[in-house]
């Protein structure tokens, strides 16, 4: 009897409960919806914008003056592509060692001072690591340089790297590392033939990731690689770069500078896009063959 | 060192075969502990232990879980100096020598004494690679490797079974063939003695006999010391048995050590029948 009852109320229950289900489904799926439209909207309608002035010249040929027509923006993709070079190539080795020592000595103070430091810096506004990069080296170098706007950008991608290699090495199951050493391997050797090859896919988006972050920033290259609007490779000259051109371009008050603010919106869009995207799909078919 | 080990060798085959001998005293002392105490942190794993691991012998440690019969095994190589706050106190005399003295380098004790763990643990790699690993660090290349491979992997007993898939990834492998790879890899860097931390636990029935098998075989050319949860296994396969218990205060201590057929069927301390009996653990 007493059963019974307990049934007929736990059904008018269970419907309350499917309809609260609904509502609230409807509720996230709409909110996840909302979420996604501005990505949509923002691509393409930098796409539709920018998609007319795009052309093979665009990418091969160096701006030209106002109202002269034609030109394009190979001088900042050449920066950016050294800007990016030269925060790899400082960011690379000092990430990847680092994330070593972190996952190998969380518990030390310096292990727990890195990982404060990196969430610290990976909060840090990027306008600010342009300043400390702009003291740093364009004070003392009296100009502006591709060397300190790569150094600028490589302090932003740090907390990536050191963050992505660091996941990476801590899901290197511990059984190979002590395979490694009962077979009377250094440790050295070990971090260098079992845990980098296995934490390798981690670092590769990690870097992939901090190359798609650092790509777009605009703020710390304002005052550190500054921009040119010549050819330039000197690391130690002013450099241009697309973030930095399409700000140009786009507080400019000439029409077909707008116009070709949207390409380089465009570029630069496609590259980070393109970039993120490959990394994602690089992990899944990695993570796909070692589960197989 | 060379000359001590010819004259080793020398005596070691003038041995009965592994299984036929009755008193330690006749075999050769490969390993001697002496009064071990293994501490993590405040912790006292291990107390006052003293064993004797024979050459060319089986030697099981066996007891219930936490017994440390691991953290012993572990000792043998140096593995637990891996352990954050991980102290020995004692001596642990491989050939007379001293593993923890101050001027040894821990990559020489883990050439000598290799060790199998509980899952098999083969790299990421291809059979061939696995296998090549350890010789790969003392700089064995070309001709000489490939030999050394094939060896290891046929003194494995995997030969047979690997022989046209060299270059194959060695997770494509089944668990127990895992494990023989595995050991392939130990014997590559030609130790002296094999640790076996519950090499079968984690392998089916059949796989866990062709395990055995190989041990037995490779107890012709090294010192094995094994630590099982199974008691048909440490009686099946072992010459020497080691029963360890812990104590109200959880540390380790050595219950019971003899030959394998003593312990099993006339054990002396009242613990050791117990436990063999089933009648806890």
């Amino acid at each position: 009897m007493s059963r019974s009852t307990r049934w007929r109320s736990g059904s008018v229950r269970y419907a309350w409960r499917k309809l609260t289900n609904a509502g609230m489904l409807s509720l996230t799926g709409l909110a996840a919806f909302l979420a996604v439209v501005p990505l949509v909207w923002i691509v393409v309608y930098i796409a539709s914008q920018g998609a007319r002035f795009v052309s093979a010249d665009f990418f091969t040929k160096l701006p030209t003056p106002v109202g002269v027509p034609g030109g394009g923006i190979a001088n900042a993709l050449g920066g950016t592509a050294i800007l990016v070079g030269i925060a790899c190539t400082i960011s690379i080795p000092i990430g990847v060692l680092t994330a070593f020592y972190v996952a190998d000595k969380p518990d030390t103070p310096l292990g727990l001072a890195v990982r404060f430091g990196t969430d610290v810096l990976s909060g840090v506004p990027s306008i600010v690591v342009g300043i400390f990069a702009y003291t740093v080296v364009v004070l003392p170098m009296k100009r502006f340089s591709a060397l300190s706007g790569g150094l600028a950008l490589a302090i932003i991608m740090l907390p990536t790297v050191i963050r992505a290699t660091e996941e990476m090495l801590k899901l290197v199951p511990n059984d190979l590392r002590e395979a490694s050493l009962a077979l009377g391997a250094p440790e050295w050797k070990t971090s260098l033939a079992v845990m980098l090859p296995a934490a390798l896919n981690g670092v590769i988006t990690g870097v992939m990731l901090g190359v798609a972050r650092v790509a777009g920033e605009t703020a710390p290259l304002l005052f550190t690689s500054f921009g040119n609007p010549f050819w330039s490779t000197r690391l130690d000259q002013p450099i241009a770069s697309l973030p930095h051109t399409l700000f140009v371009y786009a507080i400019s008050p000439y029409k077909d500078w707008h116009a070709k603010a949207w390409a380089t919106a465009l570029v630069l869009m496609a590259l980070v896009l393109s970039l993120n995207i490959i990394a994602r799909a690089w992990t899944m078919i990695r993570q796909a063959r070692l589960g197989g | 060192m060379m000359g001590q080990l010819v004259h080793l060798v020398g005596l070691t085959s003038a041995l009965p075969s592994p299984g036929q001998s009755s008193d330690p005293a006749d075999d050769l002392v490969k390993i001697r502990v002496a009064d071990l105490n293994v501490y993590y942190r405040s912790f006292r794993a291990l107390a006052d232990l003293s064993v004797e691991i024979l050459e060319r012998r089986i030697t099981a440690f066996i007891g219930p879980s936490g017994c440390g019969k691991s953290t012993l095994l572990r000792t043998l190589n140096r593995m637990n100096d891996l352990v954050p706050g991980s102290r020995v106190e004692g001596r642990v005399n491989l050939d007379g020598g001293d593993i923890y003295g101050p001027s040894v380098d821990v990559v020489d004790v883990r050439r000598r004494v290799g060790m199998v763990f509980q899952r098999p643990n083969p790299f990421p790699k291809s059979i061939f690679d696995n296998v090549a690993y350890g010789p790969r660090l003392y700089g064995v290349r070309g001709r000489e490797l490939e030999d050394l491979v094939e060896g290891s992997l046929r003194r494995a007993a995997l030969w047979d079974e690997v022989k046209g898939k060299l270059h194959r990834s060695a997770l494509a492998l089944s668990g127990g063939q895992q494990q023989r790879l595995c050991i392939a890899r130990a014997l590559a860097v030609e130790p002296e003695v094999i640790l076996m931390d519950e090499p079968c636990s984690a392998l089916d029935p059949i796989a866990t006999l062709k395990i055995e098998d190989l041990m037995r075989q490779l107890a012709q050319e090294y010192t094995i010391v094994i630590v099982t949860h199974n008691m048909q296994q440490a009686a099946r396969v072992s010459d020497y048995t080691a029963f360890l218990m812990m104590d109200e205060e959880r540390t380790g201590r050595l219950i019971e050590y003899g030959t394998t057929q003593q312990i099993f069927t006339t054990p002396r301390d009242r613990r050791t029948e117990d436990y063999i009996t089933g009648r806890f653990g």
